[in-house]
């Protein structure tokens, strides 16, 4: 397998890929982009009404609709994406009309990561302080403006690290969903690396794919720091 | 006006319930300074939350100036809430917001536009003394400082009653000072009516002209400050006055004993053994129970607590011996359990 790394032809094919590698690069970022937020437009609520739902939260919902949303996330989440992604095809064919191409392969994405954002954004939420919650309440803050001005202003910090972590997730996702045909690093990986035994090529592409991974941690992290008001002496 | 008629409020927990309130009756008036004073679980938190209805009591009425909260809506207690706000002992101020806008939050609540919202703010931050803070954010205030910008922020909404729920428990004793003459600055500039609740006496001591003690869930005592902590009856009050009687491992002989509290103003010292000579003239022996006093400059300060056994009769005669001698006072007093 280490041959090709060092063989003459291994290295000239792998110049002639590589001339692919900028358009794969876009197509991962592309597709991880679109499918986490998404994933956030529909998990970011829920993981809303997981908090304040609860029997001691601020907007108490009927204990068997909490329940229905509780089974509901664990069940989705609990589907291995390779299967989910051919269950969903219904469904991309509904919504993008195909179920191949770098396009459709976002539904099965956004499917398996809007759950995973709920319980994450969950996580954040529930880190806010419950005596600040009560000072809003205290003050005649309504359950919708506890929401939108207390609970996710005072943990954005908390829900960017959180997001970060779900977007290196979908990026993982992403590579796999070069099976069913999604384009990017993972379809270059996948053809080249597994059905055709190119191996230099397979390992660029996962080169590649750490490279946006640090990338886009390091990015959240910097950006989780500097939203965090909490860290002291910094210039007001 | 802010009266409390009987009330009562229960929780229940996993192991039974715990009667929090039971029939709860207080009345303040407008501009006084009210403190609630009661050791921990005596029930003051549940107390002052239910005043602005974050509790809803079992039973009882809250009135404010006539309107009884516990009839009204949500929607009606959160305007209520603009009138009664309050300040805590964590401060709960919001993290990610610079001090300016916390202040502006409870009127961004209530609709007012920014500009008038910031206006307002500043002026609240300069009569706090916290003009030049108006851009920091809380996690670079001291503990006395955020304690300021939660006053500013609770005065936003021109209140008729300031609730203080344990505000200046997590405060240094020069910090708790203070906070409590800013409070009381502002009471006596605005006529706002303060609702103290502590376990502090000094607090109470401080700034309250009225005082209610709380003790498992009852109002036991109330009244003037001065009037209930010179004289106070019930065994809650003692133990706040007094701490050093409730400690039951100090109790002398047999049931028959009896105690009598000296306090030293003054007395001299050096002079006369003053226990030594009521044995020696009066034929009293006394135990000491308990003893806390300074001499300053040959003078003694203090109090004592002595045992007495052999009767009424000669607790009467001890505490008229004690008396007699200059700057010292006595008085029997009961340990009940």
């Amino acid at each position: 397998m280490l041959d090709s790394l060092f063989s003459q032809e291994g290295w000239q094919e792998a110049l002639e890929v590589l001339t692919q590698f900028p358009l794969a690069i876009w197509e991962t970022v592309y597709v991880t982009v679109l499918a986490i937020f998404f994933a956030i437009l529909l998990g970011l609520p829920l993981g809303v009404l997981l908090v304040v739902g609860g029997e001691n939260g601020i907007l108490p919902l009927p204990r068997p609709v909490m329940r229905i949303l509780d089974v509901g996330i664990n069940l989705l989440r609990s589907v291995p994406f390779l299967i989910l992604m051919i269950l969903v095809f219904p469904l991309t064919r509904l919504i993008i009309g195909t179920i191949v191409g770098t396009t459709a392969s976002i539904v099965p994405l956004v499917i398996a990561a809007f759950p995973f954002v709920a319980r994450l954004a969950e996580s954040s939420l529930r880190e806010v302080d419950p005596n600040v919650i009560e000072m809003a309440q205290s003050t005649g803050a309504t359950p919708f403006q506890i929401i939108t001005r207390v609970l996710i202003p005072e943990s954005v910090p908390s829900l960017i690290s959180n997001a970060t972590i779900a977007l290196t997730t979908i990026l993982g996702y992403n590579a796999m969903s070069g099976i069913i045909g999604g384009g990017g690093l993972g379809k270059i990986a996948i053809n080249y690396g597994y059905y055709r035994y190119k191996f230099l090529i397979m390992f660029l592409a996962v080169i590649c794919l750490i490279v946006l991974v640090q990338v886009f941690q390091s990015m959240g992290t910097r950006l989780a720091r500097r939203a965090d008001k909490r860290l002291k002496n910094q210039n007001p | 006006m802010i009266e409390l008629r009987n009330l009562s409020k229960t929780f229940r927990t996993a192991d039974g319930t715990v009667e929090a309130l039971r029939d709860v009756s207080l009345t303040v008036e407008d501009g006084d300074i009210f403190g609630i004073i009661g050791m921990s679980g005596a029930g003051k938190s549940t107390l002052v939350r239910c005043i602005n209805m974050l509790e809803r009591p079992n039973s009882g009425s809250v009135l404010i100036d006539g309107q009884d909260l516990s009839l009204q809506p949500d929607r009606v207690l959160r305007r209520v809430r603009r009138e009664i706000t309050m300040i805590f002992q964590g401060f709960n101020l919001l993290m990610q917001r610079t001090v300016l806008k916390n202040v502006c939050f409870p009127l961004e609540l209530a609709g007012v536009p920014k500009s008038q919202a910031r206006t307002r703010a500043l002026e609240l931050l300069q009569t706090v003394g916290l003009s030049d803070k108006a851009n920091a954010y809380p996690a670079q205030l001291s503990g006395g400082q955020k304690q300021r910008v939660a006053i500013a922020r609770a005065l936003a909404t021109d209140p008729k009653v300031l609730l203080c729920d344990e505000a200046t428990s997590a405060l240094d004793p020069s910090t708790t000072v203070s906070i409590l003459e800013l409070i009381r600055q502002i009471n006596e500039k605005t006529g706002i009516t303060v609702i103290i609740i502590t376990h502090q006496m000094s607090v109470v001591e401080n700034v309250c002209r009225h005082v209610a003690i709380l003790d498992s869930g009852r109002v036991v005592e109330q009244g003037e400050v001065a009037e209930v902590f010179a004289h106070p009856k019930s065994k809650a009050a003692r133990d706040l006055v007094f701490p050093e009687d409730s400690e039951g491992a100090l109790r002398v002989g047999s049931g028959d004993a009896q105690y009598i509290r000296v306090v030293f103003n003054g007395a001299d010292a050096a002079g006369k053994p003053l226990i030594a000579h009521m044995a020696v003239e009066k034929g009293i022996e006394a135990s000491i129970v308990y003893a806390s006093t300074r001499s300053i400059n040959g003078k003694v300060y203090g109090s004592m607590l002595l045992g007495v056994s052999g009767g009424e009769g000669v607790t009467r005669s001890a505490v008229e011996y004690l008396t007699n001698t200059p700057s010292v006072a006595a008085e029997e007093v009961t340990l009940d359990a």
